[in-house]
């Protein structure tokens, strides 16, 4: 019944609780470069203009592919919340992210094909950080399930330092932010255009913009994870952390350029490796 | 039950009557009712046992007769290998056949000899005649019209298919005899017979290219097959039983005499399964027509290097040699993983997507635990009926497209619609969510975790990531708005092929669905005899969520395809900043003229091609065997 109550949560509010994170996102963005910015609403209001919007498509399979992509990130957030295995919420998280591909790749149209080829190299770089994350919940609380993660008494980050350092560093990957930015560009005239969204108009980019809010409200739920310990007062500074990495995330965003696709996957292997294998090593050592 | 030796039998028979017919009609029938009396003559073993209790069996311990055809098929074998070397002037590889031989001939005469049974039937060697039969049976079906096509358009290349079918059934024959065997003899002649084999197939064009790398694959084996025949006559001299299962026992119990041989076996297994550093074998095994490569990289010859391997799992628990096969495999599971981003030649990614596949499999059954098992024999049933559908889809589009290049495969769902789906199939087998290969991945990933190997969770977490990478590029290259609209290529693909790649795809699929119930009613009993216990792996409960969003999966895409088609949808062209010639593929350049557009894949091949990194992890894993073989010869546990 909780599980229930739980996903039906997830599937009305995450649109609403990424939407004012998005509006939060380019409000805070604006202040540190000195412009008054939009309203904190101006995420709802693209949305619903741009599903009102003549859908225009390079090729028809676009939407399809879309829309796979949709329907698999709400699977995973609702698998996520329904506190189902955390491994298997990023198994099916891979496969909405191979439909995000094909969604842009199938347009052959050159800038969308070139964000749709770094995006895949994007992926590469998170994967291994992602599955060692679990592995770092399996190894504090011997389950992988995610409901047993989040009401049982630890506090996983006192023991993952390294794998939390190592999933906020792909976070910024995960979230397509500036240094990482590279398959997808905040501005239209840079290099690649929009890179992978080239390509998607109106309600193909509703769509695509909606199943960002929901993979993100995911990511933070993850990040939640990570200090949920089953009281109460800890929900309070979960939601403050997830805050606070949302604020470190913006302000990574403004303050770097973006970085080759060779070198950000160096790096994010590196920082994988390093931080996310000591940990690993000293857990598993200790045990 | 009689069925067993007609089973091992029936193929040599046939391959007899392949040689000597020389009319291709008739050839070609008899070709195709044999491969279903071998599919018919499994099930029925299958069902035989099962009936009869599905436990171990044991048979024949009074085997004189066949002793002694045997030791005449290896002194044959062995005048054979040592006429061609000396013919194509590699004399040192004839070493490598005469001395194993000898020895096993010296085993064979002069031996210890206790009463043993030689043939063996459990779940795990029924798992493998059925991979062979229905796998193997149905390559030959679709060979028939390959190498129809094939030698169509290969001119050049003399028409020997009397001689090719030869091949292929006796390597079904000497499959079936060496997963049935029980003697440590008879399983040294199978797995020689299955190495020659490979070399007589890979060098079947007979051009230099072929001539040269068969005879690497036959060195790279015999030399495999020497150690094998070391550690057998080192246990026969040792202790004196020549039962598989005694050694096994003996080698869970800490026996003296076990370690040695089982490293050897083991490093063998290492051989024929083309792990790093022998993988350069199969890689050039690919310059033989496609039912060949399919055969040797799905149904027969690598799986029979895992096979034994997991026939020695429970005697690597924790061990040495446990540790030096897990580190083999996890390591080329991850490299070549790697190496295999690189290529564009599609049958060359295929290639090194099974070693890949192998060292994961290879390093499940070093770990030595019912979990990794349970993962490893998945992994096994659907690499072979997946790699088995790629293969022969990727030779068939290539006989239709006359390139198998991924790039030349650019909107291949437009021009070859059927292909392309299969080809999907395929590659969507092989490692998304939630199909069986990625289930088993999964579980390995867990159980290594439960037995704090740190570098193989690594590995695992590496290499899961750099496996979707060169698969999801391959998928996007294959549905991509087609570059060649003008241009109408014929789909040339034969009934049989067709018929042998439906079969395949529809198997996969069905076998995706039944999951919990293979792993319930197969592979726990299966782990139950081997190891005398099983943990359910992946609990019931999680495996038949598996299955409905393996539902979700299909439906979703189907219901969206659906939706997408009705939508009223405005078709413009794509974004060229404004130099758009109104055609979707070029543009206008600098200098006002059209120009073509290509699209292409990343390959960073300078960075992480074949050249660059197999030379150097190659020594790597040289350097560990050696390092470990002397570790264990010398007697650390």
């Amino acid at each position: 019944m909780n599980q229930t109550i739980a996903v039906i949560c997830y599937i009305i509010l995450a649109p609403i609780i990424g939407g004012l994170l998005e509006g939060l996102d380019r409000k805070v963005s604006a202040r540190m470069q000195r412009r008054v910015g939009p309203p904190l609403l101006q995420p709802f209001y693209d949305v619903i203009k741009l599903m009102k919007k003549q859908v225009i498509v390079v090729s028809p399979a676009q939407t399809f592919a879309l829309i796979s992509y949709f329907a698999l990130m709400l699977l995973t957030g609702s698998m996520f919340f329904a506190g189902m295995d955390i491994l298997l919420c990023f198994f099916v998280m891979s496969t909405a992210a191979t439909f995000l591909y094909f969604a842009a790749v199938i347009s052959s149209s050159p800038y969308a094909t070139v964000g749709a080829n770094r995006e895949l190299i994007q992926m590469m770089a998170y994967e291994p950080a992602v599955l060692l994350s679990c592995v770092g919940f399996y190894l504090i609380e011997g389950t992988f399930n995610v409901g047993e993660i989040a009401f049982s008494k630890t506090t996983d980050i006192i023991y993952l330092p390294g794998f939390f350092v190592a999933f906020v560093f792909i976070l910024t990957i995960k979230m397509r932010k500036s240094p990482f930015d590279t398959s997808t560009s905040h501005h239209m005239h840079q290099e690649i255009v929009k890179g992978l969204t080239t390509e998607m108009g109106a309600q193909n980019l509703a769509i695509f913009q909606v199943t960002e809010w929901y993979e993100n409200v995911f990511l933070m739920g993850v990040i939640g994870l990570f200090i949920m310990n089953g009281t109460t007062t800890n929900i309070i500074i979960a939601v403050v952390v997830i805050l606070l990495t949302y604020f470190l995330e913006i302000l990574i965003d403004n303050t770097s350029a973006r970085m080759k696709t060779d070198m950000m996957l160096k790096l994010s292997w590196g920082v994988t490796l390093f931080s996310a294998g000591v940990n690993l090593l000293v857990l598993m050592l200790v045990r | 039950m009689p069925v067993i030796p007609f089973l091992i039998l029936f193929p040599f028979v046939v391959a007899v009557l392949m040689y000597c017919i020389r009319v291709n009609k008739i050839r070609n029938f008899i070709a195709y009712i044999s491969s279903v009396i071998i599919m018919a003559a499994v099930g029925i073993l299958t069902v035989q046992w099962a009936l009869g209790g599905a436990g171990n069996i044991y048979l024949y311990n009074e085997t004189h007769l066949a002793d002694t055809a045997i030791l005449v098929a290896e002194a044959v074998l062995m005048i054979f290998v040592t006429i061609l070397c000396i013919k194509y002037r590699k004399y040192w590889i004839s070493l490598l056949s005469i001395v194993p031989t000898l020895m096993m001939m010296y085993v064979e005469l002069y031996g210890k000899k206790t009463e043993i049974s030689h043939i063996h039937v459990d779940h795990l060697s029924i798992l493998m005649c059925l991979i062979v039969g229905v796998i193997g049976g149905l390559i030959v079906i679709y060979a028939v019209g390959y190498m129809h096509g094939y030698h169509h358009h290969h001119t050049d290349i003399p028409d020997r298919r009397y001689y090719f079918f030869m091949l292929l059934f006796v390597f079904l024959g000497a499959m079936f005899g060496f997963v049935l065997s029980e003697s440590l003899l008879w399983i040294d002649f199978f797995w020689e017979l299955t190495s020659i084999c490979s070399f007589l197939l890979i060098g079947y064009t007979k051009e230099s290219v072929a001539v040269t790398n068969s005879f690497r694959a036959l060195w790279m084996n015999l030399m495999g097959g020497t150690a094998l025949a070391i550690g057998i006559m080192y246990f026969n001299m040792t202790d004196g039983d020549m039962s598989l299962t005694y050694l096994v026992q003996q080698g869970v119990e800490l026996s003296p005499f076990a370690a040695i041989p089982i490293a050897l076996i083991a490093f063998a297994a290492l051989t024929k399964a083309a792990q790093l550093p022998f993988s350069t074998w199969l890689i050039g095994a690919m310059v033989a027509p496609t039912p060949s490569s399919a055969l040797l990289h799905s149904a027969t010859m690598v799986k029979a290097g895992i096979y034994i391997l997991f026939r020695l799992s429970p005697a690597m628990r924790g061990n040495t040699t446990g540790m030096m096969i897990s580190l083999i495999g996890g390591f080329t599971f991850l490299i070549t993983s790697v190496m295999a981003i690189a290529q564009s030649d599609g049958k060359k990614v295929l290639a090194f997507s099974t070693i890949s596949n192998l060292g994961l499999m290879v390093a499940c059954a070093g770990m030595g635990r019912p979990e990794t098992i349970w993962a490893g024999v998945f992994l096994m049933i659907f690499h072979a009926i997946s790699k088995s559908l790629l293969f022969q889809d990727v030779g068939a589009t290539e006989n239709a497209l006359h390139s198998r290049d991924v790039e030349d495969m650019h909107g291949l769902l437009y021009i070859l619609p059927r292909l392309a789906i299969f080809m999907f199939i395929g590659i969507a087998g092989m490692f998304l969510a939630p199909f069986g290969m990625l289930i088993a991945k999964w579980s390995a990933f867990k159980a290594s975790v439960d037995s704090e190997n740190i570098l193989m969770v690594f590995f695992i977490a590496f290499g899961s990531a750099t496996t979707s990478f060169y698969w999801t590029k391959w998928m996007g290259k294959i549905i991509s708005h087609t570059h060649l609209t003008e241009q109408r290529i014929k789909d040339i693909t034969k009934t049989n092929e067709v018929i042998s790649l439906t079969v395949h795809a529809v198997l996969m699929i069905a076998l995706c669905m039944s999951f919990p119930i293979l792993s319930k009613i197969y592979v726990s009993p299966l782990l139950i005899e081997m190891f005398g216990y099983s943990d359910d792996v992946l609990p019931t409960e999680v495996l038949i969520m598996l299955v409905i969003i393996i539902l979700f999966v299909f439906a979703v895409p189907l219901m969206a395809f659906i939706y997408s088609k009705k939508q009223k949808t405005n078709v413009k062209l794509s974004y060229m900043n404004g130099v758009n010639t109104g055609a979707n593929r070029a543009f206008v350049d600098s200098f006002g003229e059209p120009k073509t557009l290509w699209l292409s894949n990343y390959y960073f091949h300078k960075v992480i091609g074949q050249r660059k990194l197999m030379i150097p992890s190659q020594l790597f894993t040289v350097a560990i065997l050696i390092v470990m073989m002397i570790m264990i010869i010398g007697g650390a546990k």
